[in-house]
Order: C-alpha cells, then structure tokens, then sequence
C-alpha cells in the first residue's frame, strides 16, 4: 500500500521532526513556549492531519469529526478509571473505539456525498452531543464531565463494578500496588505525562501522524482518494468502487480523532461532551483550511495557528489594552480600548470569525498555497535575472 | 387524544420558524446556488431588531420628583418612557405591542443588511465550491454572533407578548375535546403569522410576473439570462426576501424563545436538516418537512414517548434526517440535479 517516498519527503520529515522536537525552544520567542500550549498544539495538530486525510485528499467535508474526538476522550478516562493510569493502553483503546465509531457513521453517511454527506455527519455528531448530555449520562458523567478519582479502598471494590462513582478501580494499578496519592496523573510506565513529558509523547506521536499521512498522502491509496476528489464519477466509470477507499479513509481519520481525544484526556484527564459539539468540528475544519487542506504541512500550521491566538487573544484584556494605549491622550486610549476590545479576551470568536473570512476570501487554498506561490514568484524572478544574466541577448 | 392534539399544537409553533427559516434557505439555494451557513444568524438579527426595537422605544425620561421621597430621603426618580410622554395612551399600547410592530422595523433593517451581504459577499461565491460557500458563511455567522453577543451579552433577553395574547387558549372546548387543551394565544399568533408568511411567499413567486422570472431563473438561470432579463438583480432582491423572512420569523420568536446570541447556530442547525429533509431546492418540501419535524419533536418528548425509547426527543430530528437520506436521496419532495454535485 506504501510507496516509496522520495527525498524531498525523507527531508521533510526530517525538518518536520526537528522543528516538532525544538519547538519549546523555537516558540519561545513568541511566548509559547509552555507545556500546555505546546500540548494543545501537538493533539489538535494531529486532529487536523487526520481530518485533512478526509477532506483534503477526499473533498469529503465531514461537519461532525468532533464527535470522534470527544469519544476518544470518553474511551480514556474510561481505560484510566478501570484499569491503569498508564497511557499506552488508554490511547490504543481509544483509537480503536474511534475508529469503529467512525466505521458505524462512515458506512451510513458516506451513501450520499456533497452537502448531503456533511449534514449526515453533522447529524451523527449532534446525536452524539445530544446523546452524551442526556441518556448516557452513565456513561459520560453529563455536564459535569468525566474525571478521573481517587483509589478505592481495596476491601470495597466489590460493589463497584463498572459504575460511575466518586472512586475508581483501576484493577491493574491495583493489582501492581500502585501507590496513589491524591488524584492520580496520567503516566507513561512510572513517568508523567503532565508539563514537558507530556508534550513530548504527544509530539513523538505528532510526528508518526505525520508520517503516516505523509506515506498514505503518496501511496496508491492515497491516489485514489485523490482521483476521488477531482472527479468521482470518472474514476467510477473506469471501474473503481469508490466506497471501500472512501470508507477507509474515513476510518483512518476517525482513529486521528480518537488519538487526539485521548492524547486531551492523558494530558488532562477530564472528558466533557461539549467536546464533541458542532462549533467544535468547525474549529477543525478551519484548521485545515487555514493551513491549507490537501497539503501535508498545512493543517498543523493551521492548528498551530488557530490554538496559538486563541490563547494569545482570549488572555488579553482591557487593563492590557490600556497599557498598551497608554501614550494616547485619554478619550483616544478609551475610543481604542473599546475598539480593540472587541476582539480580544471574550470577543476572541470575533477574531476568529474574521479570520476564517479572510483567508476563504482571499487564499482559499489556505496558507501554504499562500507561501507556495510566494515562493514560486521569488523563484521567477530570481531565475529570470539570472537568465537575463546568463544570455546575452 | 388530547393529548395528540396538545402535541401537535406544541410542534407547530416550532414548525413554523424551522419552515420559514428552510423556506429562506431554500430560497437562496434555489435561486443563487449558494449554501448559506449564516441564514440562523440572520434569524438570529432578527430577533435582535425586536430586542433593540424595544430598548428603543422604551428609552425613559427620568425626572427627580423633589415631592415625593424614597426611603433615603433623596428625591424619587420617576421615570417614564418617552413615547409615552409625548403619545400618552397610545405610547403606552407602542410599548406593549413592541414585538409585533418591531417587524416594522425588522424589514427594512433585513432587507439592507441582506442586500448588502448578498452584494458584498456572497456575489463573489457564486462559481466558488460549495465548501467555500459553506466556510465564508459560517465565518460570517460567526462573526454577526460575535457582535451581537459584545453589544447585548450572553444572556438571553425576555421579550413580552402584547397583554391581549398573553394568555392560554383553551383549544380543546372549541373543538370539544375538553378543557385539558390549553396553548398559549402567542404562539397561535405565531403559528398563524407563519402560515401568513408562507403563503405570502408562495403567492409572491407564483402570481407575479417577478416571481414568475424567478422561478424560471431557478429552472434555468442562462436562458433566462439569455432573454436579456437581468436575474442577477433580481436574485438579489430574493436574498434581501429571504433575509426579511428569516428576520421577521425570529423578531416573532422572541415571546416565545428569549433571544440569546447563539440562537441562530441552534436553529441553523436544525434547519439545514429540515431543508435537507424536504429536498433540496423544493419550497413546498421545505415548508413541509418544517411543519413535519416540529411536530415529531414535540411528540418525541412527550413522557410516554420517552419512557419508551429513552433520549429520543434529543435526537428524533436528526435520526428523521438520516432515515429520509438514506431512503429518499432527494428528500421528500427535492428536484433532480440540485446539489448532487
């Protein structure tokens, strides 16, 4: 199924890694250079590379790929309170129950395509939400989300076979004799994945993700999805069932979602459904447009971007803008601060919004297209001088 | 019995505001060809032109009344609203009639917004994919939400109908069916104002010679271009139309519904489905699958019901939505060749 990947791609990956792997140092000129952040950017960067498999490659535009994320969360926290606060089984089992989630509503809404296939996702995900806030409440914990507790006492586990309450079991931990003190913190067979270590086992995964992506984004596979997009019908003249690929590439972008709900709940092990919300497929789908959909680098750029002004933005608020309006006579400095007010702190969605409009206005192949054609005309111009250099009339 | 009839009544106030906002949506896929994310919002708008309708017409004069004292020995403020200063009785009926005759307002303020966008934004759309449609929209919606929520805040505001409909109307003993059938008269009024808009709509389209150009723009935009009639105007004056309907169905709802700035993205939602429902491209399906939906909702939480299947009454409109694709491709009533791109 893989091809071969050429050098450009092996470079890539390579600067990919390095740049994943130095970011705390990288970002720390821009101020980003703390665990947390670092984290968010790591998960909803693979959440985007996923759902860029979908939309990129396929131009299947899910509207309900949060519904993966937050069942991959759900399925975590459950593998944390019953068996182990160890990350590995709770991220592979979350992958797996995404990834059949996604097969469930693949397999039904990809029956219909264009509009049609993203309200159908966009129903699914709504039931999910709707779902989760209500009959499931046994299983979601409801608003107030799923958490993580403390041990219970050895002597009364009995009573407490799979039910939500305010201990947990975690037989394995339990049968290791693992000491817990207060509420316990995800780890990675003894070390912790909070601050640094955190970062860096999402980041590790960040870049198989990419890897991954990469070499389905190259394969014969990846072709065909490709061909998908650019004209389905003719590739179903010639023969191709298209439903199996597009199938496939659903799931796989499932199990991303589901790996990026896991990777929220190893770094904070709390699952609440208002994760699995419309607005909050959108925010995917803005990712991926932003950087770029189709292209390999854009949808971490995207997310990057997106989850680095939300934080930026939303931190501001008007005692900064004051400072920083300071040198303005005072009627100025309010008229400012009111202005400006408007898109930061609270009014960050405004920001956002704006954002979304301009860049499908103006770059709709998103940034990269943007840096390509940057690049492209640099490269123009540079090859032009050199050719007026180079001949002689 | 009653019971059926209660639910019924119950889901058709919410029909009518899934049907009108479908019919607006409908309306601007048919004609322009564009899938508009920001139609909730624009239902949205509305409902806050009959919110800000109301802050101003209720603007108060405050007077420091030296005679009279309040508990702190200050003088008492006493404050009247303005127009009834000026207009006395009749101010006084302005203010507790303030939402319906906010629809005065809302028309012309939809109509110049929705022109304005349709001129401004999505003219540029029209050859783009629909995915872009779909992602300038929703950015759009975003961002009208966005400002609603800075100047009027988070919280929902309670807007109230005139006295004379604040009450229940005992249904049941009119059409004998026992005093158990009670509905409030407001959304009776809403119900009947819906199916006033709807016909209003349909007769718009099918008795003038405007509505007759458009809908043979719907058919076939390039003959009737071709016929040297200007569809493109036209097309834009349907976008301001679908505008004032979305504005006036939610300048209505707010008795019913207090307005919040998310308003838009739940209905929005909802009423994607019901066009989707109804077929995509057909008005008749659209105003049906309104009508059809609200209903299903409503019967859906009824206790019985939910008793039964547990959580349907979360989920009955969407689960319809899938059912209906996947049976029907087209919808109830959709036309071939609209969206299967």
């Amino acid at each position: 199924m893989f091809g071969t990947s050429s050098r450009a791609d092996w470079l890539l990956l390579i600067a990919f890694s390095a740049f994943v792997l130095a970011a705390p140092v990288i970002l720390k000129p821009f101020g980003a250079a703390y665990p947390d952040l670092l984290q968010k950017f790591a998960i909803y960067g693979i959440f985007a590379i996923g759902f860029n498999i979908l939309f990129g490659l396929t131009g299947y535009l899910s509207f309900g790929h949060a519904a993966f994320l937050g069942v991959g969360s759900y399925a975590s926290v459950w593998m944390f309170k019953l068996f182990t606060m160890n990350v590995i089984p709770a991220v592979l089992f979350s992958i797996v129950i995404a990834g059949l989630f996604a097969l469930m509503i693949g397999f039904v809404s990809l029956r219909r395509s264009g509009i049609y296939f993203s309200i159908l996702t966009l129903a699914f995900a709504q039931m999910s939400y709707n779902l989760a806030y209500s009959v499931l409440t046994p299983i979601t914990n409801g608003e107030t989300g799923l958490q993580v507790r403390q041990l219970v006492p050895a002597d009364r586990a009995a009573d407490y076979v799979f039910v939500l309450r305010d201990e947990d079991l975690r037989w394995v931990d339990q049968a290791l004799g693992v000491v817990e003190e207060g509420i316990p913190i995800t780890n990675l067979f003894g070390m912790k994945m909070s601050g640094y270590p955190g970062f860096y086992f999402c980041a590790v995964l960040l870049i198989i993700c990419f890897f991954i992506a990469m070499r389905i984004s190259r394969s014969n596979f990846g072709m065909v999805l490709k061909a998908i997009k650019s004209n389905q019908n003719r590739l179903s003249y010639t023969g191709v069932n298209t439903r199996p690929y597009l199938l496939t590439a659903f799931v796989i972008s499932g199990m991303y979602a589901g790996l990026a709900g896991a990777l929220l709940a190893v770094t904070d092990p709390l699952a609440g459904a208002e994760r699995m919300q419309w607005t909050a497929s959108g925010e995917v789908v803005l990712m991926t447009i932003l950087g770029g959909a189709g292209t390999l680098l854009g949808p971490v750029l995207g997310a990057g971007i997106i989850k680095y002004f939300e934080n930026i933005f939303s931190s501001i608020n008007d005692t900064v803008l004051e400072n920083v309006f300071s040198f303005l006579p005072t009627t100025l400095q309010d008229m400012s601060v009111a202005v400006t007010g408007m898109f930061v702190g609270e009014g960050w969605h405004l920001t956002l919004g704006l954002m979304f409009m301009i860049i499908v206005i103006f770059l709709p192949g998103g940034l990269m297209q943007g840096l390509t054609h940057l690049l492209g005309s640099f490269k123009r111009k540079f090859s032009n001088t050199a050719a007026s250099t180079d001949s002689p009339g | 019995m009653d019971a059926i009839v209660l639910q019924i009544l119950n889901g058709l106030d919410k029909g009518g505001a899934y049907a009108l906002i479908a019919l607006g949506l409908t309306l601007t896929f048919g004609t322009l060809g564009v899938v508009n994310f920001a139609h909730g919002a624009l239902f949205m708008l509305g409902a806050f032109c009959a919110v800000s309708f109301n802050k101003l017409i209720s603007l108060e004069q405050v007077i420091l009344d030296a005679t009279q004292k309040t508990a702190w020995g200050t003088a008492l403020e006493v404050r009247t609203p303005y127009v009834e200063v000026w207009l006395g009785d009749v101010g006084t009926a302005l203010l507790n009639y303030s939402v319906p005759l906010s629809i005065l307002f809302t028309i012309p303020v939809m109509l110049i917004f929705g022109v304005i966008m349709e001129r401004g934004l999505i003219k540029h759309f029209y050859n783009r994919p629909h995915a872009d449609q779909i992602l300038v929209t929703f950015g759009l919606a975003i961002v009208l939400q966005e400002i609603i929520k800075h100047y009027f805040g988070a919280n929902p505001i309670p807007q109230v109908a005139p006295d004379i409909v604040a009450g229940s109307a005992n249904i049941g003993l009119w059409i004998g069916l026992g005093d158990s059938v009670v509905y409030p008269w407001w959304r009776l009024v809403y119900f009947a104002f819906s199916a006033i808009v709807i016909f209003g709509v349909f007769a718009f389209l099918q008795f003038t010679t405007f509505g007759m150009v458009v809908r043979a723009g719907m058919r076939d935009r390039e003959m009737v271009s071709l016929l040297g009639i200007n569809i493109e105007r036209r097309f834009t004056i349907i976008f301001g139309l679908a505008a004032i309907v979305a504005g006036m169905a939610g300048a209505m709802y707010t008795p019913i519904l207090p307005p919040d700035y998310h308003m838009g993205m739940d209905f929005l939602v909802l009423s994607f489905v019901v066009v989707v429902v109804g077929g995509m491209g057909s008005l008749g399906g659209a105003v049906a699958a309104g009508f059809l939906l609200g209903v299903l909702q409503s019967f859906a939480s009824m206790n019985e019901i939910k008793s039964i299947i547990p959580g349907i009454d979360q989920i009955i409109i969407y689960l319809v939505a899938v059912v209906i694709l996947l049976t029907l491709p087209r919808g109830l009533m959709g036309r071939k060749g609209v969206m299967e791109d």
